[in-house]
């Protein structure tokens, strides 16, 4: 009799576990294909009350990691299409990917169905506070004069970071060296531990870090609300616009009027002026770009990321 | 100081309370069922949290982490399962204790060293956060690398039986962890066109197949209990656990302390700091010989360690904005969301709000204390009373949800029992999991240090000052020099003194 009683309770609690953990999955679900914490997480979460408050219905996150993001991508296809699940992607990961791994990236990158793009961070390079260097030219100076010594720590290879700091050195003519690391935090703490020199990282790390690092060049098109100070690599002399821009997909089985409905939902968030205001605090910057732009924007993309594949030696 | 001591009542407000104790609540629960991680307890309940004061949130999250990591120690000793990847090193004596009758003096031992680990960790987030910060930025590349090897040469501390073996698994642990696209350079290694082995062997599936399968397979295969009950089961053992970690406190804070410093290193984390902190409390103990058979002092270091690193991994979280463990990423993003800034300014600008989180980690460390007592004794008693034919079942189940829920995918639940296979045939031949997954956590970091210190050294041309002339990785090179030839050195000595 004790046993049974001991039995059921124990079977209650699990049952009880498992109706709430499934209990998550009522509404729209959001697939960020990366771990929870990071920026695609963040802004992800940003946007949830605003679609609550518009719509009336829940977005919900949940997370397939791994591969950076390919595992979540390869998969992307086969999620049902009714606009039940939207998928998150970003760039340059969905094009550098089946670039440099080939049919080992699982996926390529014409099988991502993107709807659109809604915001991106801007490339960056930072120098912690007490580093002598001042400006762009400043550290630009020292490459010049110390081929291969000027050290930037970076998120990764093949990564946003990686690819500007091979744009940099093409566009100035400098050899520098690009050290990757697991992530941004890991890339931080380096910058602030003084193992390296600078940073190929993000405006967000900035933001983030506040006093503790100077941001030197920022890759966007025009100065950030957040930063005015800090120039762009254009104003410096270099026609470097570049970043991680993220946004989403739905699988292809999705018809035009779920995907127009789902561009039209995100853009309309965009638009909010709270949103808006949240995001560029953060030294996120907000992008418009919906279904009917995305084809020529992807098309952009991916010639700038060839051009820098090649330089990398990926392809011919 | 009034200012502190109001946010210090102002944690202690009814709701905050309740929220903490829910919070350790769910936290234990779901940290002792494998599989179901902590990151993934904090990840599921921030949306929830925004509803609530940003403190009050914060006090949530910090308080279902804390349970989580001290409920991982249950399926460690129930099961051999650690129920979270910083209860490795609690299956090496918490398993054996249980196996010898003594499973309910092993979970309170448990909870009362997480308690004191957990204090431990939260004082010194209180006091010393900021200078402590600065010393997690003193570990570069280098010093990540010599930190792995140092653990690597733990494995011959922490073998029991065949050192040839221990080896062997090391090294194919060593193996695995290269398995996936290198993080410097973008190779891709050993993944026989799987794409989903472009992320590496997944660390917890592999755990829960290497440690958990084994167990479920012989309990199916061998007449009698899972575990044999204790001459005296009714009570809970207080005053006789209580007393061993009494006598035991030196060690106690000392695996605390290591924990501690360990955690303040991003992304080390507390299975690291477990192993370590029971290595050490190895080398140091008196009862060496009983390591590993059931010896109360080795789950002290291991669940001291684990439980100091909540507190330490939250130091550089919030004073540098670079997440300690997983689950502080989770929470700096919970954070970011609520449009809270860390770093510098955390501690100065928006003290209450820091000041009200940490004691709230504070309370939850407190609440887990009599919680963890009581839940555990009740845990002990429905696996002993379960029987087998519904025990085995259930266990496989939560594996399987374990190992699915990590990534949504269910190729996660195909690599579970896959390891589990290889994991019950090595254990067969005598290799044991656990030097397995020491390889397969240390190769990860050791590898990405030891390319990061070559490139940068490489550039400075002076490859071999940065990895032995910078003043931290000397320390941890004596250290790794003192464990591997400390014993053959002792031998020697008492030879000559016995002649």
């Amino acid at each position: 009799m004790k046993l049974k009683s001991h039995f059921k309770r124990f079977l209650a609690v699990l049952s009880l576990l498992i109706l709430s953990l499934s209990g998550a999955n009522a509404g729209v679900t959001n697939i960020i294909p990366f771990g929870p914490g990071g920026e695609s997480d963040v802004t992800a979460r940003m946007q949830q009350p605003y679609y609550k408050s518009i719509y009336n219905d829940d977005i919900v996150v949940q997370y397939k990691p791994g591969g950076g993001g390919s595992v979540g991508w390869s998969s992307l296809n086969s999620e049902k299409g009714d606009g039940s699940v939207i998928m998150g992607v970003n760039l340059p990961h969905i094009i550098m990917q089946p670039i440099a791994k080939g049919e080992k990236a699982g996926y390529k990158t014409e099988d991502v169905n993107v709807f659109s793009f809604f915001h991106y961070t801007p490339d960056a390079i930072l120098v912690e506070a007490s580093s002598p260097y001042q400006s762009l030219k400043d550290l630009l100076d020292y490459a010049k004069q110390n081929p291969g010594k000027l050290t930037f720590s970076g998120s990764g290879t093949y990564s946003a970071n990686h690819l500007l700091i091979i744009s940099l050195n093409k566009k100035a003519k400098v050899k520098t060296t690009y050290v990757p690391f697991k992530g941004t935090g890991a890339a931080v703490q380096a910058l602030l531990g003084k193992q390296v020199l600078a940073e190929a990282g993000y405006s967000t790390v900035a933001a983030k870090q506040g006093k503790k690092v100077r941001m030197l060049a920022v890759a966007s098109e025009e100065r950030l609300p957040a930063f005015p100070n800090v120039p762009t690599f254009k104003e410096l002399g270099y026609n470097i616009v570049s970043g991680a821009y993220r946004g989403y997909a739905l699988p292809k089985s999705a018809s035009k009027a779920t995907v127009k409905e789902w561009s039209d939902r995100i853009m309309k968030i965009n638009s909010d002026p709270a949103f808006i205001k949240q995001m560029e605090d953060n030294a996120f910057v907000v992008v418009n770009i919906g279904h009917k732009d995305v084809k020529k924007f992807m098309k952009q993309q991916q010639k700038a990321n060839k051009a820098i594949a090649k330089e990398l030696g990926l392809i011919k | 100081m009034t200012n502190i001591f109001a946010d210090f009542l102002s944690s202690l407000s009814l709701i905050n309370l309740g929220l903490a104790f829910s919070g350790v609540l769910a936290g234990i629960i779901i940290g002792a069922l494998p599989g179901l991680s902590a990151t993934m307890a904090v990840a599921i309940l921030v949306p929830f949290t925004f509803a609530l004061e940003p403190s009050s949130g914060l006090i949530v999250l910090g308080a279902i982490y804390t349970g989580a990591i001290f409920g991982g120690s249950w399926s460690a000793i129930l099961i051999n399962t650690p129920g979270t990847p910083s209860a490795v090193a609690t299956t090496f004596d918490g398993y054996p204790m249980a196996k010898n009758g003594n499973g309910d003096l092993a979970m309170s031992i448990s909870c009362m060293s997480s308690f004191i680990g957990g204090l431990v960790g939260v004082i010194c987030l209180a006091l010393f956060a900021p200078p402590l910060a600065s010393v997690s930025l003193k570990f570069g590349p280098t010093e990540y690398f010599w930190l792995a090897i140092l653990g690597l040469t733990l494995i011959s501390t922490l073998a029991e039986g065949d050192n040839i073996k221990s080896l062997i698994g090391a090294c194919i642990g060593l193996l695995m962890s290269m398995i996936g696209v290198a993080v410097v350079g973008g190779d891709i290694r050993m993944t026989w066109n799987i794409s989903f082995l472009n992320s590496g062997i997944e660390i917890v599936s592999a755990m829960i197949g290497l440690f958990c399968i084994p167990v479920i397979l012989d309990l199916t295969s061998m007449k009698g209990k899972h575990l044999s009950d204790s001459e005296t089961p009714k009570n809970l053992r207080l005053k006789e656990s209580f007393l061993i970690v009494f006598k035991k406190k030196f060690e106690a804070v000392r695996g605390a302390l290591i924990g501690t410093f360990i955690g303040i290193l991003p992304g080390a984390g507390g299975s690291i700091a477990s192993i370590v902190s029971y290595g050490e409390a190895k080398r140091a103990s008196k009862n060496k010989d009983n390591f590993g058979k059931g010896e109360p002092e080795g789950l002290i270091a291991s669940e001291t360690a684990n439980n100091a690193t909540v507190g330490g991994g939250f130091i550089p979280t919030l004073c540098l904005g670079i997440p300690g463990t997983p689950p502080d990423a989770v929470i700096l993003g919970a954070l970011l969301v609520q449009g809270i800034r860390t770093g510098d300014t955390l501690f100065t600008q928006q003290s209450s709000i820091v000041y009200t989180f940490i004691f709230g980690l504070f309370l939850a460390t407190i609440i887990m204390l009599p919680l963890g007592l009581l839940m555990g004794r009740y845990a002990y008693k429905s696996i002993i009373k379960i029987p087998k034919e519904v025990l085995i079942p259930i266990i496989i189940f939560l594996t399987i949800i374990g190992s699915y829920s990590i990534q949504n995918n269910i190729l996660n639940v195909y690599f579970m029992f896959f390891f589990g296979l290889v994991g019950w045939i090595l254990n067969r031949a005598g290799f044991k999991a656990s030097p397995i997954v020491l390889g397969l956590v240390l190769g990860q970091i050791a590898e990405q240090g030891f390319v990061q210190a070559y490139i940068i050294g490489n550039a400075q041309d002076n490859i071999l000052a940065n990895y032995f002339a910078r003043p931290i990785s000397i320390i941890l090179v004596i250290f790794i020099l003192m464990g591997l030839f400390l014993p053959a050195l002792k031998k020697i000595y008492n030879r000559r003194k016995n002649v």
